[in-house]
């Protein structure tokens, strides 16, 4: 009898372990994650200015932001940024790792200079890649010297090119890190189907191709997550190589919203640019999420 | 003779030294949060502290570097029950929301013992006196629109006079890109493109409608042809700048000037301190410009000092000493030489200031050309609807008319 008590209360004592050393998480995500996201939504209702109000307006300043030209110019850049900047991680990222995945030689050496650009700071880096696409002081003049004076490369002061520019810095920096997550998914994938596509003589791009690439489905899900979120919430490449401009010819979003939380004391508009954004990223990776559970739980079972 | 002055001397060692420990310990202590973080700044601000301390105060620097940050370094402390002492705005709307959150000491006694009415602008008042009260206590003022010229450039071009005109300007600018120079050194930052936009509103707009438009958000006043020849004005100015504009910083424009590469820069008179690093003189290397005309107006933008609510008799003291000591005639024209402003009264000796600085503190004098700058008539947020709509018509092909309708909307909220 005692014995079974002190059993029981040793049990129930192990099932409140694994509870108690998830509270910290716990309450760290109900007060600094959701409560915080509730609160900016509260905002986003009311007419606050510097401070926060108590009033309510209803949807006024959604209204606000969607009248807002430069507004809806920043989302228009978003997504153009968006599509382009994961097609070009997610392919450059995985043609980097089939290549390192052949042996080559010196094999940690190149994974660590694909992955440096990761590894510094954008503020530093973008400064450099300001300084390289301008065209009074950098490839472009660089090329005139060689001889090329006709040679044009002035995106970066070009109001329909420049988003392209942060395209391309932002891609020199991101494909690193999409190439090391997945060699680690080819290193994964076992020898013996190499071995039987071998014998069945079948082509190595095709294995590639129609293989090895589907049986990398998760990683390229992480990958795509990581991707997007880095997309909604890109900021520190824009600012350090344009300020927006010219003009707000590559505003984007975060940009807009930290202009107004600050420098125009209006955190209710910037409260209702950061739920449209935490909205965006909702609807997107959410069913991703949600798909990807389920086909999990499937062949959990089966 | 001598032994005298050793005395003298030794007397004052003394005293200098019994009086040091009792200053730093009883004196009342101010905390100064600002962004004067740059060279001239840095000295500018370092002669405010002295005065202070002259007057028996410690002073207690905290410079935050970049105006939004260091605002935002304010309010935190300020919300967050921990207030500094002082903290600098800009002379514009910035603190009205604290203002009105009782968040504020006034200033009414100092005001009226010092007599503030009688020697600031009235447009300054205007901002710092809240229904009845006055809440801060005026730096400087800065004067954001000049027209500067380098004269290296000028006689390259063969432009023998000063333009007086703004044809005469547009002349002028047509004879620089002949000679193959940069007609004008601009950075193509919206705060910039908007610097621009306030010169031309006051030379080719005049007073009557720069008051319409910015004081009154007139609706009608913004649909005139008036306004509408502003802004092709503006937009007229944009085909003088070179192609490395986009992005380029107000003194990497300055620098154009300096070397000579570019001729003309419209900038705030904070330009100075480029010119005078660079050892050039105003009136002899390079030329400045408030207007044209003998009434053009004199647009006044600024820094303040707003004091948080505190109880503590210390801390209030400190407030209002500090308040009394920034706006006397010897520290003003100490702290607005090295700022490259002007002071906040006309009533000083300003012999030994630049003379861009001593033509700004003679138009003052005539209170018919004071005007405030955007911000001191719009909220930070129309001021920066605005801005971009101004950015968005310098760098873009767009319709006239359509950047007249999206300024009537920006200003209608």
């Amino acid at each position: 009898m005692a014995l079974a008590k002190v059993w029981s209360a040793k049990a129930s004592w192990k099932r409140l372990v694994p509870w108690g050393a998830l509270l910290p998480m716990a309450l760290t995500v109900l007060v600094g994650y959701l409560g915080t996201a509730l609160w900016s939504l509260r905002v986003s209702l009311s007419s606050a200015r510097t401070f926060p109000k108590d009033d309510f307006v209803g949807l006024a300043q959604y209204e606000r932001l969607f009248d807002n030209d430069r507004w809806l110019h920043s989302l228009q850049n978003l997504a153009i940024y968006g599509v382009l900047f994961i097609v070009a991680c997610m392919a450059i990222g995985f043609l980097l790792a089939v290549f390192i995945d052949q042996k080559v030689r010196g094999e940690g050496v190149l994974r660590t200079i694909f992955l440096y650009p990761y590894a510094m700071s954008f503020v530093a880096t973008g400064l450099v890649w300001q300084w390289v696409l301008n065209p009074e002081s950098g490839l472009q003049q660089a090329v005139r010297q060689m001889g090329f004076s006709e040679f044009t490369f002035d995106w970066i002061i070009d109001q329909d090119m420049v988003i392209y520019t942060v395209v391309i810095a932002t891609v020199w920096q991101a494909s690193g890190l999409v190439m090391a997550l997945m060699l680690a998914g080819l290193r994964g994938i076992d020898e013996e189907i190499w071995k039987a596509a071998r014998l069945d003589g079948i082509p190595t791009w095709r294995v590639y191709a129609s293989i090895v690439l589907p049986m990398l489905g998760p990683t390229v899900a992480t990958v795509f997550v990581l991707l997007f979120t880095g997309v909604v919430k890109v900021f520190d490449s824009v600012v350090s190589m344009t300020q927006g401009g010219p003009g707000t010819a590559s505003d984007v979003p975060a940009k807009f919203i930290m202009d107004h939380l600050f420098g125009r004391a209006n955190i209710a508009l910037a409260s209702a640019g950061s739920i449209v954004l935490l909205l965006m990223v909702v609807l997107l990776v959410v069913p991703l999420l949600v798909l990807r559970s389920r086909s999990g739980d499937a062949k959990g079972h089966g | 003779m001598l032994r005298t002055a050793c005395r003298k001397t030794l007397l004052a060692l003394a005293a200098g030294l019994l009086a040091l420990p009792a200053l730093a310990q009883n004196g009342p202590r101010a905390e100064v949060i600002h962004w004067w973080t740059s060279g001239g700044e840095s000295a500018a601000v370092k002669t405010l502290a002295d005065a202070y301390r002259a007057q028996g105060g410690q002073w207690v620097d905290m410079a935050v570097a970049l105006g939004e940050q260091a605002r935002a370094v304010a309010i935190n402390r300020i919300v967050g029950g921990n207030p500094p002492t002082a903290a600098q705005f800009n002379t514009s709307k910035q603190f009205l929301d604290i203002v009105d959150q009782g968040l504020l000491n006034n200033l009414d006694d100092v005001a009226a013992r010092d007599g503030w009415d009688k020697f600031l602008p009235e447009t300054v008042l205007n901002v710092i006196k809240v229904k009845g009260h006055y809440y801060a206590v005026p730096v400087n003022i800065h004067m954001p629109a000049w027209i500067w010229y380098s004269k290296a450039a000028f006689k390259k071009a063969g432009i023998a006079a000063e333009p007086k005109t703004m044809d005469e300007l547009f002349a002028a600018l047509d004879k620089l890109k002949a000679a193959g120079l940069v007609p004008l050194a601009h950075g193509c930052q919206p705060w910039q493109d908007n610097t621009v936009f306030t010169a031309v509103l006051t030379n080719v707009g005049g007073r009557e409608l720069y008051l319409k438009v910015l004081r009154d958000r007139d609706r009608n006043a913004i649909q005139s042809d008036a306004f509408k020849n502003v802004l092709l004005t503006f937009k007229r100015l944009q085909g003088y700048v070179d192609k490395g504009s986009p992005g380029r910083n107000w003194n990497d424009a300055t620098a154009m000037l300096i070397t000579g590469k570019a001729g003309v820069q419209i900038m705030g008179d904070w330009a100075k301190g480029e010119f005078s690093l660079a050892g050039q003189v105003a009136g002899k290397d390079y030329g400045c410009i408030a207007g044209f005309g003998a009434n053009a107006p004199y647009i006044i933008q600024g820094d303040v000092l707003v004091f948080p609510k505190t109880d503590k008799p210390d801390a209030l003291k400190a407030q209002k000493l500090l308040a009394s000591v920034v706006t006397t005639p010897a520290a003003q024209v100490a702290f607005n030489s090295k700022k490259g402003s002007i002071p906040i009264r006309t009533d000083v000796d300003a012999s030994k200031m630049d003379v861009c600085a001593q033509q700004g503190i003679t138009i003052m004098k005539d209170k018919a050309r004071h005007l405030g700058n955007g911000e001191i008539y719009l909220t930070p947020d129309q001021n920066g609807a605005l801005a971009d709509i101004l950015t968005a018509y310098w760098n873009r092909n767009m319709p006239v008319e359509k950047v007249q309708k999206d300024i009537a909307s920006a200003l209608k909220n």
